[in-house]
């Protein structure tokens, strides 16, 4: 098991590695970023002028490098359009991020562990082909469209939620509720079928023997196995829920990391979108060595080995 | 009054097929009752009929089906759910998989003792500890602390068994315990069973396909065909003077030592069990009987040849004899 | 760490199969119908989706009081008629869901192949890309690479081509090496059949099922993603119609008139469902478990 996590550490790092080469490759392949940034407007000595300023006229290896050897210690420059050093920006903003990518988590869980475990416990019934039908609708859904729904219907028409911003943890429910649709129908069916496959085990049969209450043989017995690979793949999703969260604080005038690397591009900032990039892929990468431990830490077979 | 009493038991699923025909035995406490047959004659399903333990869409039906004299057709799940584990306990076939994967040896043995007498942990572990020596494990407080995937398949059928004893079971259902072991490890586990009948005076109902298990440890057989029992009797006399045709193809598959000459070819049933459609009349065995008549399609009485020994056929009971004088 | 990952997640449902064809045959219906929408539709409707009439701004849909049948779904904030463009906007979601499965698909089923039929070092390699193509956020790179290069029609095509290529790798992959360790294909190395030959003729055939499946999925993604790359004004440029950003450039009319955003974005909706019932009736009908 030890080896199997230095494994994945080691490949992790080379992987972090990778993406750090992409991201700043990212941002150049527009061609002259210093003529991207003085504006249309800019005459040939402005645009030689910031060239220089940022460091634009050295050869491409050298910037490569430089960016490397700072962002390895957590510098990632200046914004051009924020005037701020590029980490301190990330910093101010993730906290954002994160609520609203850990509310979405909680409420995707909290909708998609039980109705699984229903459509498993009644499999092949209505209720079945009604949570299926759940998990299909909510994959067709446009998250943006949702947003804009759920803004008209709750905040205009009933009132009962702010429609945009971030002053309270009222702020946080609806973009939360948008962004747990992009992650409830894998959850949801993962859930199911892993209920089922637990249910119709042999171990399930020995507890009902054993006259286990249905609580407990649902709750204990199958949930447990079944819980496994949901939890690891929570997490994963938690990263791609973080690194779509761009879409949905844009709707909602959060000004999260997504909504600072949408503005950002927008105005070719590329020092903060290359970090960016590079920051959602480092965490999805420690969220996926968090899942790993997780599996490890959930299935004693795997924590013996 | 028979400790297990089943009479005319049915079991159907989704309407379609049906896996139970009638079938009827009886275990008496202290006792170990074979029931014995091929892959599906309904051995198991007669088992987790009893227990109510089908699958769902299974559908089951009896005349009669009583515990310690308590009808258990009428039970709801959840006082069936009282008993089993209780005064009723069943092991299967599979340790391999029967334990969950996710849970200690210990937390599955004890919370049979703290649902039903709602034993406290402490008290509950020394029980566990207690029957895990019992079933001849060594060293039973470490093995309360591990995992089934750290036992072997002989060590997790212990633990079932020793699961099964927690709390003192008047009734020990067990479905095939011995098919997926070694031959050493199976009889290791059948002397345990014996031993454990023996010392607690445990009604034993024992599926199995295997006669040389039924010889060394049956008080009484049933021998199942197609869903319904054929022929009971007590162990020694359905060895001596089996009477249903069925009953004596299975006995001639088995060699004897001393009995089967070297050369001589073993007995063999010529095809399988077949599907009984809804609405079959008749003996379910005839297409493969040497002795099939036309009076087999018709009703089958249910025949007496001794004390304790029925059969079902259209023979009469002293058929063999005669065939052997002719 | 794509262990997680590469994890095929959720069995097919338990419906009964008249259910099942139910949804197959819907979903056929659905994608028909968008399909026949963006082929025909251009020219069956007597409006320009591109020809402005400010003196007839927002106009209702038929059904709604004032509504008229000239135009049968309104017009948009610019006097545009909201039929044409929606039919027009089906094309670019469909020629941009095709086109990113076609690239994807080319890019995915190579590296996967490629692994799962060499295996050793190479596989290593396959599945490193993979991972690292997992670990980059889709939506943010695509903006940003659209972002500062300039919004266009193929662009986004090929944004989304480079990056929605990991579901083909992973299920090429793993079903390569299913079909590459059958008794058939073994039977075929041995009668000396080249790899060449063993790969076009018994590995593709067989894993190409599969691969439909993937498709599928992968071309409803391609289609919601343009639509939010366009909402945020960094996919199809104006005036071009998708569905998106007819979404985005009626968002501050929405208020006041919800019909705005409700059309697009049913369209959308629906044809996404339809392309995932599509998918799911097929993967029923071949009785694949994975790819999901």
């Amino acid at each position: 098991m030890l080896t199997f996590l230095l494994r994945r550490l080691a490949v992790a790092i080379l992987v972090a590695m990778t993406v750090l080469t992409l991201s700043f490759m990212l941002t150049r392949l527009s061609g002259d970023l210093a003529i991207s940034i003085a504006g249309p407007n800019a005459t040939q000595e402005d645009v030689a002028l910031i060239r220089a300023a940022y460091g634009l006229d050295r050869p491409l290896v050298v910037q490569y490098l430089d960016w490397v050897g700072r962002a390895a210690v957590g510098d990632f420059g200046t914004s051009y359009f924020f005037r701020e050093r590029v980490a301190d920006l990330i910093a101010q903003r993730m906290p954002i991020t994160l609520t609203l990518g850990l509310v979405g988590l909680g409420i995707a869980l909290l909708v998609s562990i039980p109705l699984g475990i229903l459509a498993a416990v009644r499999e092949g019934s209505w209720v079945d082909r009604g949570v299926m039908l759940v998990a299909l609708v909510g994959q067709a859904m446009p998250s943006f469209w949702l947003g804009l729904l759920l803004m008209i219907l709750l905040g205009l028409q009933l009132g009962w939620l702010p429609i945009s911003g971030t002053g309270s943890w009222e702020h946080y429910v609806m973009p939360g509720i948008v962004l747990a649709f992009s992650a409830i129908p894998a959850l949801m069916r993962l859930t199911r079928s892993g209920m089922i496959e637990a249910l119709s085990s042999d171990y399930i049969r020995t507890a009902r023997a054993k006259g286990l209450s249905r609580l407990s043989i649902l709750g204990k017995h199958a949930l447990r196995n079944a819980a496994i690979p949901v939890v690891s793949i929570a997490a994963v999703q938690l990263g791609f829920m973080l690194g779509g969260s761009i879409v949905i604080e844009t709707v909602f005038a959060l000004h999260g990391v997504g909504y600072l690397a949408w503005e950002s591009i927008s105005k070719n900032d590329f020092p903060v979108v290359q970090a960016v990039v590079l920051v959602l892929a480092l965490i999805y990468i420690g969220l996926t060595l968090l899942a790993d431990l997780l599996n490890a830490a959930l299935d004693p077979r795997l924590r013996a080995s | 009054m028979s400790l297990l009493e089943v009479r005319g038991l049915r079991v159907t699923f989704g309407g379609r097929t049906a896996a139970v025909r009638g079938a009827s035995l009886s275990v008496e406490k202290g006792e170990t009752h074979c029931l014995v047959g091929e892959s599906g004659c309904g051995k198991s399903v007669t088992a987790l009929a009893v227990m109510n333990l089908l699958a769902r869409g299974a559908r089951r039906e009896a005349e009669a089906l009583s515990f310690a004299g308590q009808d258990l057709r009428h039970l709801s799940d959840r006082e069936m759910s009282r008993l089993r584990g209780d005064r009723m306990a069943m092991i299967f076939q599979e340790p391999m998989t029967s334990l969950n994967p996710a849970y200690t040896i210990g937390s599955q043995m004890t919370e049979v003792l703290r649902r039903h007498r709602g034993a406290p942990r402490a008290r509950a572990a020394e029980r566990a500890a207690e029957l895990l020596a019992r079933v001849g494990i060594t060293a039973p407080g470490m093995r309360l602390g591990q995992y089934p995937h750290q036992l072997s398949g002989g060590l997790r059928q212990r633990v079932m068994i020793a699961m099964a004893l927690m709390c003192d079971p008047e009734l020990l259902v067990a479905d095939e315990p011995t098919t997926a072991l070694d031959v050493t490890v199976q009889a290791q586990i059948l002397r345990l069973l014996a031993g454990l009948q023996r010392d607690l005076g445990l009604g034993i109902l024992l599926i199995t396909h295997d006669l040389g298990i039924v010889a060394r440890v049956a008080d009484r057989v049933s021998v199942m065909y197609a869903g319904e029992v054929v022929e009971s009797a007590p162990t020694a006399q359905l060895f001596a003077a089996p009477r249903h045709p069925y009953t004596r193809g299975l006995l001639r598959c088995v060699p004897v030592p001393g009995k089967v000459r070297r050369d001589e070819p073993l007995g063999s049933i010529p095809g399988v069990v077949p599907r009984i459609p809804p609405g079959f009349r008749g003996c379910a065995f005839r297409d493969r009987c040497p002795h099939a008549a036309p009076a087999c399609a018709e009703a089958v009485p249910r025949q007496e040849a001794g004390p304790g020994h029925e059969f079902l056929c259209t023979l009469p009971p002293d058929w063999a004899l005669r065939e052997r004088a002719a | 760490m794509s262990g997680a990952v590469l994890v095929p997640a959720g069995a097919a449902g338990g419906a009964p199969r008249w259910l099942r064809s139910l949804g197959l045959a819907l979903g056929l219906l659905i994608v028909g119908l968008v399909a026949f929408a963006a082929v025909f539709g251009p020219s069956l409707v007597p409006h320009d989706p591109f020809a402005q009439d400010l003196g007839n701004r927002l106009a209702v849909p038929v059904w709604m009081e004032g509504g008229s049948w000239t135009h049968p779904l309104g017009t948009d904030q610019l006097g545009r008629d909201y039929l044409a463009r929606l039919v027009y906007g089906a094309r670019i979601s469909m020629v941009i869901g095709l086109a990113t499965v076609i690239a994807s698909g080319l890019i995915g089923t190579t590296l996967g192949v490629l692994g799962g039929f060499f295996g050793g070092r190479v596989d290593d390699a396959v599945l490193f890309v993979i991972t690292c193509r997992l670990s980059i956020p889709v939506v943010l790179v695509a903006l940003a690479v659209v972002g500062l290069m300039g919004s266009s029609f193929t662009l986004v095509i090929l944004v989304l081509g480079l990056l929605l290529w990991d579901r083909f790798a992973v299920v090429a992959r793993s079903t390569t090496m299913q079909v590459r360790n059958l008794d058939y294909v073994a039977a075929a190395w041995c009668a000396g059949a080249s790899r060449a030959a063993i790969l076009w003729r018994e590995v593709l055939p067989n894993i190409a099922t599969h691969l439909a499946v993937v498709a599928t999925l992968e071309m409803a993604l391609a289609i919601l993603l343009e639509a939010a790359l366009s909402f945020l004004g960094l996919g199809v440029p104006p005036p071009l119609p998708s569905w998106g950003l007819m979404i985005a450039e009626a968002k501050d009319y929405m208020f006041f008139s919800p019909w705005v955003i409700m059309i697009p974005g049913i369209a959308l909706f629906v044809l996404v469902f339809g392309i995932n019932l599509l998918g799911d009736g097929l993967r029923d009908m071949l009785g694949t478990q994975d790819a999901r």
